[in-house]
Order: C-alpha cells, then sequence, then structure tokens
C-alpha cells in the first residue's frame, strides 16, 4: 500500500498577510509551516500505513525551503519526501500546480493520493479536483475517515449536519477534513530518523515539464487589480443599563435593518 | 460591453433551486441583459425538470436537465459528464457554481477537463476589457482582487454564497434534455448509506444570518442559548475556533481561518474577541453585530452595532424580545 500525501508549505495562521507589487502573496518574513490542515491528511497516511504496511510518501511544490517543513513530516513518520523546486514555477496557479503534482505523483504511482482539505492561504479547495482528474482517478472528498479495502477506498465523507459514505476503486484522490484524527507531534526519535531520510528535489525538466503554463507569466487568471478592506467605519458600541434594555436595542437595529 | 453565454449550475432538492443558483441567475442576466448573449441552467438528478419554473422567473432563458438517479447515486463523475455536455449544447462561455463543497468539486475536475480558468471566492463579476472580470476575496476579506480569465476554453467562477442579491426578471425557460450518455468510468465514486441531522440544516456558508459563539460562552451547554436565538432569526450556529478546540461544539461550526469562510447579511458575534484567525472566516458579512463583556475586545473595531455586557443575560433576553416582536 503506497501512499502519496500532498504537503504544501503556508505561512503561520496567525500572520497578517499582504500581497507584493506582482500580487502574490508576500511570504519573505512569515514563519513558514506544514499547511494544518494537510496535517490531518499525513496522520491518515501515516495510521493507513502502520495498519496495512507500504510506504507514504510526502510530495511539495514550493520552495527550496519548504525542506524544512518536509523534515517535520518525515519526523512525524513519512517515509521520504520528493519537492518539486524550480525558479520558474514561483506564481504558478492551482492548476498549474494540479499539473505539476500530477506528473510528480504519476512517476510515483501510489495506490492512493491523500491531501488536505484546502490551504490555509488560498483557501480554494481545488487541488485535489484538479489532481483527480489530470490522473482520472476518483476523487473521495472531505473524508472524516478513511478506510481501505481490498482495492477499494471507502471514506465517511463530511455533509452538512452528518455523514455518507462513499467509496471508488483504487487508485483515488481523498482530501481529509480537519478533525478527522489527530495529528501525531514528532518524537525524539522520530526526528533524529528524519535527518537520515531522502528528500528528492525536482525541477521541471525532471518531470517532463516545459514552463509554458506554469508561472506567473502562465497563469490563466492573473490578477489586474487589488485593493486592501477598507477599515470600517460607522460602527457604534453601547453599554445598556440592563440585559433587557439591550435586548431592546439590538431588536430595534435588526428590526431597523429588516432582520425581523 | 461585454456579450457572453452564460450556463448556471444548479443545486437543488427535487427540482427547488437553492438560493446561490437565484442568487447566480439574478446577476447572469443583470451581465446578459447589459452586454447581449444568454443564460442557461443545468439542472441533474430526480426532480431537475420542475426547476425550469422558478429559475425562468429569474431570468434564465434556457434550462437543460438530466434526470438520471446516477447524479444521486454517485459523486462528482457524473456531473461533470453532463455540465460538459451542457456547456457543448448551450454554447456557454461562461460557468457559474455555487463556492461550496460539491461545487468546489465538480468545478475544479471540470476546469482541469476543459484546461481552463477557474477563479474562486468570487463576490461579483463585472464587464471588463473584452471579457467578464471577477471580484475575489482573499486572505478571509484582507483584500479584493479582480481576476480577469485567459486561454481558457470556458471561464468558470465559484460564486460565493450571499453575494447577490435574487431579484425575479421572469423568462419563459425552455426545457432541453442533455444528452450525455454515462459510461462505467463516470460511476467510480458511488455514494452510500448517509446519516444526518433531522430537518437537514442549512450550510454555514449559505446560511444568511449566523449566530456565533466563542471562548466568552465558557462551556458547551451555552450554545442552547445561541441555537434559540438562531431559530427565532431564522439563522443557523457558528462558533469560534477557542470552542471548537475546547469540544463545545463540532468543527463542522467553525468559522474563520481553519473553519468556513461565511458571507452572511447578518453576523452576530457572542462572546468572540476578535482574533486574526476569526475575523478571516466572517469580516465579509454585511452586517455584524457583536456581544461581549469587554468594553475593548477588538470585536468591536468591526461591528456595526457592539453591545457591551453579560452574555449569559443578553442572549435569552434578546430572545424573548424578538420572540414577542415576531408575533406581535
Amino acid at each position: 500500500m503506497n501512499i502519496v500525501v500532498c504537503m504544501k508549505q503556508v505561512p503561520d495562521t496567525t500572520a497578517k498577510k499582504e500581497l507584493g507589487p506582482d500580487f502574490l502573496l508576500n511570504r519573505g518574513d512569515l514563519e513558514a509551516v506544514i499547511n494544518p490542515f494537510d496535517e490531518y491528511a499525513l496522520e491518515e497516511g501515516l495510521r493507513l500505513k502502520e495498519s496495512q504496511d507500504g510506504e507514504v510518501i510526502v510530495v511539495t511544490m514550493g520552495p527550496a525551503s519548504a525542506e524544512d517543513t518536509m523534515r517535520k513530516a518525515l519526523a512525524m513518520g513519512a517515509d521520504r519526501g520528493v519537492l518539486i523546486t524550480d525558479p520558474a514555477l514561483r506564481g504558478t496557479d492551482w492548476l498549474g500546480t494540479c499539473k505539476v503534482l500530477a506528473a510528480a505523483i504519476t512517476q510515483l504511482n501510489p495506490d492512493l493520493t491523500l491531501t488536505g482539505m484546502e490551504s490555509t492561504d488560498a483557501r480554494s479547495g481545488l487541488v485535489p479536483g484538479g489532481l483527480s482528474e489530470l490522473l482520472d482517478v476518483p476523487l473521495l472528498t472531505y473524508a472524516a475517515s478513511v478506510h481501505v479495502g481490498e482495492g477499494t477506498v471507502t471514506i465517511s465523507r463530511q455533509i452538512t449536519g452528518g455523514f455518507q459514505q462513499v467509496e471508488a476503486p483504487l487508485p483515488s484522490v481523498v482530501s481529509v477534513v480537519k478533525g478527522a484524527n489527530e495529528p501525531r507531534y514528532p518524537s525524539l526519535k522520530g526526528i533524529m530518523a528524519a535527518k537520515r531520510k531522502e528528500i528528492r528535489k525536482l525541477g521541471l525538466s525532471d518531470l517532463g515539464l516545459s514552463p509554458e503554463g506554469l508561472g506567473l507569466a502562465g497563469t490563466r487568471t492573473p490578477v489586474t487589480a487589488a485593493a486592501p478592506r477598507p477599515e470600517k467605519s460607522g460602527g457604534q458600541v453601547i453599554k445598556p443599563e440592563s440585559p433587557e434594555e439591550a435586548a431592546r436595542q439590538i431588536a430595534d437595529y435588526l428590526a431597523a435593518n429588516k432582520f425581523i | 460591453m461585454v456579450a457572453a453565454n452564460i450556463l448556471i449550475y444548479v443545486d437543488h432538492e427535487n427540482g427547488q433551486p437553492k438560493r446561490t443558483a437565484l442568487e447566480a441567475a439574478t446577476k447572469a442576466r443583470e451581465l446578459t441583459d447589459s452586454g447581449g448573449g444568454k443564460v442557461a441552467a443545468v439542472v441533474l438528478g430526480p426532480g431537475a425538470p420542475a426547476a425550469a419554473e422558478s429559475l425562468g422567473r429569474y431570468g434564465v432563458d434556457d434550462v437543460y436537465v438530466d434526470e438520471n438517479p446516477a447524479f444521486e447515486q454517485y459523486l462528482t463523475l457524473p456531473h461533470i459528464d453532463a455540465v460538459a455536455q451542457a456547456v457543448e449544447q448551450s454554447g456557454a462561455q461562461i460557468i457559474l457554481f455555487p463556492d461550496t463543497p460539491d461545487g468546489r468539486d465538480i468545478a475544479s475536475r471540470l476546469a482541469a477537463r476543459l484546461d481552463s480558468g477557474l477563479v474562486s471566492a468570487v463576490v461579483d463579476l463585472v464587464p471588463g476589457d473584452g471579457s467578464i472580470e471577477a471580484r475575489e476575496t482573499i486572505f478571509g476579506g484582507a483584500y479584493t482582487t479582480s481576476v480577469a480569465v485567459r486561454d481558457s476554453r470556458a471561464a468558470i467562477f465559484l460564486i460565493r454564497p450571499n453575494a447577490f442579491k435574487p431579484t425575479e426578471s421572469p423568462k419563459q425557460a425552455a426545457v432541453h434534455e442533455l444528452s450525455t450518455t454515462l459510461g462505467d468510468r463516470a460511476m467510480r465514486a458511488r455514494r452510500g448509506e448517509k446519516t444526518q441531522e433531522e430537518g437537514a440544516p442549512t450550510p454555514l456558508e449559505e446560511a444568511s444570518i449566523i449566530v456565533s459563539g466563542g471562548r466568552g460562552l465558557g462551556g458547551p451547554e451555552p450554545f442552547a442559548l445561541l441555537e434559540d436565538l438562531a431559530r427565532e432569526l431564522g439563522g443557523v450556529v457558528g462558533a469560534s475556533r477557542a470552542a471548537v478546540d475546547a469540544g463545545w461544539i463540532a468543527y463542522s461550526h467553525q468559522v474563520g481561518q481553519t473553519g468556513r469562510t461565511v458571507k452572511p447579511q447578518l453576523y452576530v458575534a457572542v462572546g468572540i474577541s476578535g482574533a486574526v484567525q476569526h475575523r478571516a472566516g466572517m469580516q465579509t458579512a454585511e452586517t455584524i453585530v457583536a456581544i461581549n463583556r469587554d468594553a475593548d475586545a477588538t470585536i468591536f473595531s468591526l461591528a456595526d452595532l457592539g453591545v457591551v455586557g453579560d452574555l449569559f443575560k443578553i442572549v435569552p433576553a434578546l430572545t424573548d424580545e424578538v420572540r414577542r416582536r415576531k408575533g406581535a
């Protein structure tokens, strides 16, 4: 059972994110972490490996510095890493990212590809879908649990107010929701072992890809302008005498704005 | 002016379109009325033709339907085949999906299949330089960007629920059968047993009113107070990360950087301090009311109406007051 876990390096979630002059996220000074949503996918992959035997390979597209966050995934228990890094990839959009990841995953030929439900920086949740289409495999999203049987994968898919079982043949792409499990912390032993684990760095040519359609110049969805959100003005803060008075004033406000 | 044929993917229940579809129809009608082009919709699964009447009322010219039960039995893949077929039959250059979990799955796979640009978190569509441009909110509403789509078979937009107000513009919608043939490969992800709360709750992202609780609630029980208020207002209950991490309420209720991003018409923040993490999920709400006992809470800088006081007393009093006024 060979499992690929797709991982993205993102700015720490408490960091204030700002756009640079080319409308790309200014990542320079922000502390980088594993996309918190991806940790659930990694934990799910590690548990499957522990119960079924096999290998967990983490795959990241990102700057060369993403090696540091990848090392943490190896310390958690992943067997090896593939880091696709190339100056030509800066500014690549989500579909371009899918093409690059799909090229790497095709080489690795896993039974199962796991992803987080979205990244905490882009927040669009599009990569699992794009990736599954390019790999021409089924897509099972928002898994709260993942079970692998004889040539099949079954998930409990989080839907509004509940869950639905969904089953597909392997290989498949599965995205895992936050809270599906409790991602482990790296042990000291794991941290030591991670230092000797392989991280393979690949450029576009190693994947047989040309830069065309990738990078900032190749995006199909160029950003033409960006405006920061204006500060809120005109709000009022009141300190009513009693809860009843507070309730009356809030209700007046809601009524004036046609909410009741 | 930009002429374009626009296709809307319709989320529905037994032929009853969701509000997201009517919002998209309203915007599509406005764009085609000023620039030219037709508005089409694609409705899949049992009951699909029944959607034509209400879609027509909101300005849709052509409705493409397929009642195959496979759309309910299988996830995503049959829908891609059908929407791709509807794009062919309608000659659409623009496709609108709701920015919801199912919408994202179908739109992203379709974009990869058509090798086309897709923009998510869209809050407006405006005629630009020869094409329709999207306004997208990013980083939890910290910026609004303008995004064009180029080099694509179609421009695909995921529209954030509550981005537009449904407005009627009656048309006599023509119903067309889709000629989709679903092969075995479309039926690879089979849906099985479903366990769901009674009464199909509105998803957080689609709710127009959200009453959210945070650390100030101090435990799981006070969420019952929020549920009472939400019920009276016709809304749903949300929560901050602090409340979810403490185990007071399920993750599916979480609003914020690592939860859902919401854009309701009314957001009532109760006992929520307003950390960056939370603001990133709710600051684009139309109207924000905050109740907090700490007069210095940062949530007040976002609030249209901030109320300093004891939530445990104010929330039940407000529920009673709303109930009384509704009864009056």
